[in-house]
């Protein structure tokens, strides 16, 4: 096993502000091994490998590549030196082809010859064995596909390093397989991968080494093979405790609180971003909506909580009708929101309790004009059982992610609401907050709230929902029990393929 | 006998909407450039001014020295001055990162002061307004029956259709410079993470965009009229970024729309002169901008502006 090192990270310090965001941190990769970088948001991974690929400056510390000191000052050093970096949010640009983004910046003479340029990407996509097709645009590609282009992108630059930043966070089960499969081909090519993760599961399948950041720091690295998930987790976390726990999953017997009949409804293009919308949520139960995002999860959202017209259907809760009421009906109906972008459901320069009492602000006023005593009490109580870290004249946009939320969440439980609607509720957000947030989504579940969870997360849909729903092109493409739903099942319903045919 | 005052109408007009589409080209080219690179240059009314202003006032007193190529002179200071501006613009919208309405628009004001007070420097202050002898126009096709007016146009206009157009669209999708500019206006973090210097291409584009811009300007006092007037551009400009966002950022549709002002632009000069009752020239002069507002209105709509229009671009 005694390889020599393709990169070595030794003592590299950056601090952002008061924030030290990697302290003396080292790191070594070894040639041809796929290594996971592993940690909470906010540990340190992006932040190591940004400065690995020149877009961040260390400090101090030195990068040591194939034996030799490196400086990377900008991509185009870490180019040179032979590292290539898919990053979370592609580095594509949508209007060109594939070709064209796979030879920007790479290119030799002044003069491009696209039929050559063709030719070569062709030939690279073969030899790597990553299929691409050269002249489409890459805004018309999937998700999957441009995360091909990114690879090999960086292939075509004859990378021997690549980094990749959580991959498989936007991919389909069936994606993620077929990742894994390019990955081990390349790595049996001599190809060394870092592989950022927070997922546990992926780490384990798929990684030689696993190395642990946890609040900046280098918390251990562990061959894959002589680890465990909770060793794994504990050293993430710093302790053992992981994961929330739903009381058994029977089936909920409550009335039926939500319900939408045939619900049709247009995106911002005017295209038809919802058809045919059929489902149920009763009391006590939460129904989990899965899906690849863009297939009509924001525009349901909004249907239900009132910022989007409904063409056709009906929508009720507890049998009344509140379709195309509009917000502050539906709100007086007893239904809750908790959006997709908690950004965009706090106004960023008002303080944590202006922000708390927004969407009710009748109850704070006499004859129209504040009451800032009322309006202090009733932030600082929800801060206290909430245990948000804020004071509550914080401007809002000062607090973290999962303080955010919290103070959404806070928000939108503390009327009780008998329907919540609640998107991608723990994206972004650490291990600690994550459970926080579920656990709160369970407890309304107890108190027999009908919850409509819509999330990309497949775990975190598996983990909550007693009954999933799946959508594709804004149609459901099936419902059913949590309990018979296997992820792949569910990863082949997300793509698009029928009931019927799951079960042959 | 009819048909034939017809023909020579229409053979003047299409010569004429030539001359006039002439300095819109060069400036719109430049301004799709600009833009495409991610960068709105509101600069462009001045920087067409001062270009106006600088390939005057150097043809003319190279002219009064008696200098042969007294002209060419002058267009040279003319893209000298461009490039200043264009630096100028790229240093408060790329390097400092400012709000580029406002630096545009403090290009536009600068620009035109120092036009402005470099005339009265210059020239004094004289009834009647100094002139040069411009730019001939060549006859390339002149004893060609009929059509032959169509052709005599100034080497500019040649250059502007024949040569910058073509050059134009192969450097935009042709060239490593081409797709790295469309790259930086559209996604920059991805130009820099693919080894591309955003800045550099910024800084390059708009320099040459405002070079252009200049040219612009010039022709109108260079080879149209032979003067200067505080009016002399008239909003083009303006008529310009227009123009841009007419053409989706892409230099052939951006020919017609330059042919098209200035198709209504030599129509209304012949309209005022038929001397129709009851309506002011006023409202001819204003047809060309009025007819822009409309072109802009139709196919302005639903296009898909540069990913980064008028995002400063930071490395976190």
């Amino acid at each position: 096993m005694d390889r020599p090192n393709a990169i070595e990270m030794r003592h590299i310090y950056k601090r952002f502000g008061s924030l030290v965001a990697s302290d003396h941190v080292n790191f070594t990769l070894r040639q041809g091994e796929i290594h996971a970088l592993l940690g909470e948001n906010g540990a340190g991974k992006t932040t190591l490998m940004r400065i690995l690929y020149g877009l961040y400056h260390a400090d101090s510390g030195e990068i040591v590549v194939n034996g030799q000191a490196a400086e990377i000052k900008s991509p185009k050093d870490a180019i040179a030196v032979g590292i290539g970096m898919v990053t979370q949010h592609f580095a594509l640009v949508p209007p060109l082809t594939v070709t064209e983004n796979i030879i920007l910046g790479y290119t030799d003479g002044f003069q491009i010859n696209l039929n050559e340029a063709h030719r070569r990407v062709a030939e690279a996509s073969d030899k790597f064995g990553i299929p691409v097709e050269p002249k489409a645009l890459v805004k018309d590609l999937s998700v999957g596909q441009r995360q091909r282009v990114e690879i090999l992108k960086a292939l075509y630059r004859n990378a021997n390093v690549l980094i990749m930043d959580e991959p498989t966070a936007v991919l389909v089960p069936q994606e993620v397989e077929q990742l894994f499969e390019s990955l081990e081909r390349l790595r049996r090519q001599g190809l060394s991968v870092i592989f950022i993760s927070h997922k546990l599961n992926e780490v384990m399948t798929i990684t030689d080494r696993v190395t642990v950041l946890r609040l900046g720091q280098n918390a251990g690295t562990v061959e894959t093979q002589s680890t465990s998930p909770p060793e794994l987790a504990r050293m993430m976390v710093g302790r053992e405790t992981f994961g929330v726990t739903k009381t058994a999953g029977k089936p909920s017997q409550g009335k039926i609180v939500l319900e939408l009949a045939q619900v049709a409804a247009l995106d911002n293009k005017g295209l038809p971003a919802l058809k045919n919308i059929t489902l149920q949520v009763r009391a006590g139960e939460i129904l989990g909506l899965a899906g690849v995002s863009g297939n009509g999860q924001t525009e349901l959202a909004q249907v239900l909580d009132g910022t989007r017209l409904v063409t056709a259907g009906q929508i009720k809760v507890l049998n009344h009708d509140i379709t195309n009421v509009g917000p502050e009906k539906v709100m007086a109906a007893g239904v809750g929101r908790i959006p997709e972008d908690r950004h965009e459901s706090v106004v960023a320069e008002l303080s944590v309790a202006q922000n708390m009492a927004l969407e009710h602000l009748d109850e704070f006023t006499r004859q129209g004009v504040l009451n800032k005593k009322t309006l202090l009490e009733h932030a600082k109580k929800l801060i206290a059982e909430y245990q948000i870290k804020a004071s509550p004249g914080d401007k809002i946009r000062t607090l973290s992610g999962g303080n955010m939320q919290k103070v959404i969440l806070a928000r939108v439980l503390e009327r009780n609401p008998q329907v919540i609607i609640v998107a991608q509720p723990t994206r972004g957000l650490d291990v600690g907050a994550t459970e926080y947030v579920r656990g709160k989504l369970l407890e309304q579940r107890r108190k027999g709230a009908a919850i409509l969870l819509i999330s990309e997360d497949l775990d975190e849909i598996l983990e909550l929902a007693d009954t999933i729903a799946v959508i594709y092109e804004g149609e459901i493409m099936d419902i059913l029990p949590a309990a018979a739903a296997e992820t792949e099942r569910l990863g082949l319903l997300m793509s698009g393929v029928k009931a019927d045919k799951v079960g042959a | 006998m009819i048909e034939a005052t017809f023909v020579t109408f229409l053979v003047g007009l299409l010569g004429a909407t030539l001359r006039v589409a002439t300095p819109l080209l060069f400036a719109t080219i430049g301004e799709l450039y600009t833009e495409r690179s991610g960068v709105l240059n509101l600069g462009i009314e001045g920087i067409m001014f001062l270009g106006a202003f600088v390939g005057f006032a150097i043809a003319a007193k190279s002219a009064e020295a008696e200098l042969a190529g007294y002209l060419w002179l002058g267009l040279g200071g003319a893209i000298v001055v461009g490039l200043i501006m264009g630096l100028l613009m790229a240093f408060f919208s790329v390097t400092l990162g400012v709000n580029q309405h406002v630096a545009g628009l403090g290009i536009t004001l600068l620009s035109t002061g120092l036009a402005l007070f470099g005339f009265r420097m210059i020239f004094g202050q004289s009834s009647v307004l100094p002139s040069i002898e411009p730019f001939a126009q060549l006859s390339i096709f002149g004893d060609l029956p009929i059509l032959g007016p169509i052709f005599e146009q100034y080497l500019l206009t040649y250059v502007a259709f024949i040569v910058l157009l073509p050059l134009a669209w192969w450097l935009l999708y042709r060239t490593n410079y081409g797709l790295e500019l469309r790259s930086v206006g559209e996604n920059p973090e991805a130009a820099d993470a693919a080894g591309v210097n955003v800045f550099r291409v910024r800084y390059i584009t708009l320099a040459l965009g405002a070079a252009l811009m200049a040219i612009g300007g010039a022709f109108l006092s260079l080879a149209q009229l032979g003067a200067f007037s505080p009016g002399i551009i008239a909003g083009r400009g303006w008529v310009c970024i227009a123009l841009v966002i007419f053409a989706k950022w892409d230099p052939i549709r951006a020919m017609w729309g330059a042919l098209l002002f200035g198709g209504v632009f030599a129509l209304q000069l012949r309209l005022q002169l038929l001397d129709l009752v009851d309506i002011p020239f006023e409202f001819f002069l204003a047809l060309p901008y009025l007819v822009t507002i409309a072109a802009l209105a139709l196919a302005g709509r639903n296009v898909a502006y540069p990913g980064a229009y008028l995002k400063a671009y930071r490395r976190e």
